[in-house]
């Protein structure tokens, strides 16, 4: 397990965190951009290994928690639709839509299948000529290469009975956008190494020279992580603010050249809808003009829908780092994965899940016994 | 030993809604495919019940039903699962299996071919673990309202030791032991099912796990607790007895074992083995005094020597799960909400 074991090391990872320890002198606030990052910081409960002048707090990168209402009440109308095969990650069938989610439309009869990769799907829609498949196309930029792939090959291969749902967001807008928020406390970024594989990480240096504020490229494991940290700490103690590189085993300065052609060659950039934080102008994908074709909204003749969105959700509050998942007065009690408000409490990459899985309980269960003892 | 049917099918040769009809297609398929893989004297009185020896005070019943899909995976195929499902399930009360009941749910256009395979496995399995199959039912649903085929089995033991296997036994300060390394099953049949190709060949643990459960009862170890790990892996095992006893399990993350394949398929589809299913492992919750006499057993017994020491019990105020990860951090295991859902990226 190359590149997995040295990462989770438990005697290097507390060298780090002895030094991140030593380095700060004040209070800082970092934000993840990665929900991937956030689950792996609640898993192995990194937080604990921080001083207490250090918190971190969840960005908007994960792919379920951002995608609209709308998207996925349109999903949950094409997925129960006749003679249709709906095809979508696992992630997505329990995020809640108006009324039910996909899981739900798939009990009730629906032809709703998990697939690991739009690859999958373009085979289910070659294996089936006479159904409609429909991918459910989410996701940042990670997603958008192997989505670009599928649709490009469906393209080649005429493949006339695969569409895509298309809901696509870009990294670098959400960024630019939550630095010129008035209310942003953010001081520092981790970004999300994945992302920046595909990226590179030139598109930063504009971004770090208008805000003054450091951000690092950073991979998923602990060590990662906390090198992460380390990193962004010593640039804020010593005042200043730069690109680095921490996941410098997958990314480059000008990341995958190849990848960012096939999603220029599918998509063209758009202003994007960001579920609980609103548009935001050229952050998304859509499909370029040769490629509409393949576009599942207009294709079907979808009902009109009617979006009721859960307004005790402060999912946007979370995910623009203002909040964190136990300042929610609905978190665990009202809002829990069987039953979630929102989508960040369902999603595995979701903030208030990982809360959820890994924290709160402990928490809880911590202060059931400190009380108990109290008394 | 391989049992062979003597009158194989052709390849062509499919259940049919008639096999189920109770009539002379059904007693054709008892007595060409089922009779002479299960041959015994208890099968043979071909009465509505089979009537069996017995010390009525020692009885341990329980019954499960195995729905699979493929029917035929790496390691092992819905026959085994059936069999040692059930002699696990007993084995895990402490009892020896003694017999087995098997209900058959075909689909019609099942290949014949893929019945028998699956009940010359279950004889096989059958045997390995010294249960008999004395009892049965076949019954045929319309093409499209099964997966091909269904199976649940109940089964019969007797207790090997009177002192009984049960959750309200475990005490502060025993030693949990885990038999083997994790989610072996869960993800081979994952790989299988969804066309995923690993570098490395997952195989699944499916296994019968009485023998060395005896073995353990005989050393004469006190057994407090056995449970075997099925769906919901290691961490939802342990919850339920958990919350059974009302006691804290600390767990300590490096000592349970996960194979390098295993992991790396989890990393890949972001699922956590600690969540996997698997079918030949299980805990054993025994005194602190008698851990190391049962992972000696666990080991000489076990094919691979994955096994051992996994953490201990303490008595707080919760009944929880805890496992302390190699930073000295603390990670509460629950159940899983639903079934783990591989990631987006």
């Amino acid at each position: 397990m190359k590149y997995l074991k040295e990462y989770r090391n438990g005697e290097n990872i507390k060298l780090i965190a002895a030094e991140i320890q030593k380095v700060t002198t004040r209070p800082w606030t970092l934000m993840e951009i990665c929900g991937g990052q956030t689950h792996a910081i609640a898993k192995y409960n990194l937080q604990q290994l921080l001083p207490e002048e250090i918190q971190l707090v969840h960005g908007p990168g994960c792919p379920v928690c951002v995608t609209p209402q709308e998207i996925i009440d349109r999903a949950i109308a094409i997925a129960a639709m006749p003679n249709v095969i709906f095809c979508s990650f696992g992630d997505m069938l329990r995020v809640p839509g108006s009324d039910r989610d996909l899981l739900e439309v798939k009990a009730a009869g629906g032809d709703v299948r998990i697939v690991y990769s739009p690859l999958q799907a373009l085979n289910v829609a070659e294996q089936n000529p006479t159904k409609q498949v429909v991918f459910f196309a989410v996701g940042f930029e990670t997603t958008a290469t192997a989505n670009a792939l599928a649709l490009s090959l469906a393209k080649q291969k005429q493949i006339d009975n695969f569409y895509a749902l298309i809901s696509q967001f870009l990294v670098t807008p959400a960024i630019q956008s939550i630095c010129t928020r008035e209310d942003c406390r953010i001081q520092g970024f981790l970004a999300a190494g994945h992302v920046c594989a595909i990226t590179g990480y030139r598109q930063y240096r504009s971004l770090v020279k208008k805000h003054q504020i450091p951000i690092v490229i950073t991979g998923f494991e602990p060590l990662d992580i906390l090198e992460g940290v380390l990193r962004c700490v010593r640039q804020l103690e010593s005042g200043r603010s730069e690109v680095e590189n921490q996941y410098q085993r997958a990314v480059t300065k000008t990341g995958n050249t190849v990848a960012q052609d096939l999603i220029k060659q599918v998509f063209k950039v758009a202003t994007q809808q960001w579920r609980g934080i609103g548009e935001i102008p050229a952050s998304g994908l859509v499909l370029s003009d040769d490629y509409s074709g393949f576009n599942a909204e207009q294709t079907f003749n979808l009902p009109a829908l009617s979006i009721s969105e859960n307004r005790g959700c402060i999912s946007g509050d979370i995910m623009l780092g203002l909040k964190k998942p136990g300042d929610c007065p609905h978190f665990a009690k009202t809002c829990q994965p069987q039953q979630p408000l929102g989508a960040p409490m369902v999603s595995t990459e979701g903030a208030c899940a990982a809360y959820y899985r890994y924290q709160n309980q402990v928490e809880s269960n911590e202060s059931a016994v400190s009380n108990s003892t109290n008394r | 030993m391989n049992l062979q049917c003597p009158i194989p099918p052709t390849a062509d040769e499919v259940v049919r809604l008639g096999h189920g009809s109770g009539g002379e297609m059904t007693q054709r398929l008892i007595d060409q495919y089922i009779q002479p893989v299960f041959s015994n004297p208890w099968l043979s009185q071909a009465h509505d019940s089979a009537t069996l020896p017995w010390k009525p005070d020692q009885l341990v019943f329980t019954t499960d039903s195995f729905v699979i899909s493929p029917l035929f995976f790496p390691g092992g195929n819905i026959g085994e699962l059936a069999v040692y499902g059930t002699v696990n399930d007993l084995a895990m009360a402490g009892a020896e299996p003694k017999f087995l009941s098997c209900g058959l749910i075909l689909e019609e256009g099942l290949p014949l071919k893929t019945l028998q395979r699956v009940l010359i496995s279950m004889a096989e399995a059958a045997r390995n673990s010294g249960i008999t199959l004395v009892t049965g039912d076949t019954k045929v649903v319309e093409k499209g309202k099964g997966d091909g085929l269904y199976i649940n089995t109940s089964g019969i033991g007797t207790l090997i030791r009177e002192q009984p296997i049960d959750p309200n036994r475990i005490c502060q300060g025993d030693s949990i032991i885990l038999s083997g390394d994790i989610g072996r099953h869960g993800m081979a049949v994952m790989a299988c099912r969804e066309g995923l190709e690993f570098e490395s060949d997952l195989l699944s643990d499916c296994a019968p796990l009485n023998g060395v459960v005896a073995q353990m009862i005989n050393a004469g170890i006190e057994v407090h607790c056995l449970r075997d790990l099925t769906r919901g892996g290691l961490a939802t095992a342990l919850v339920e007895l958990a919350e059974s006893c009302g006691k804290t399990f600390i767990l300590e993350e490096s000592k349970i074992q996960v194979s390098d394949a295993v992991q790396g398929a989890c990393e890949i589809l972001g699922l956590d083995p600690l969540y996997v299913a698997n079918e030949g492992r299980f805990v054993a919750i025994v005194p602190e005094g008698a851990s190391k006499q049962a992972i000696s057993i666990l080991q000489e017994a076990a094919a691979e020597s994955a096994c051992g020491f996994i953490g201990t019990i303490e008595q707080r105020n919760c009944a929880q799960v805890i496992l302390k990860n190699s930073l000295g951090c603390d990670r509460l295991l629950q159940r899983l909400p639903g079934e783990q859902l591989p990631r987006i990226c």
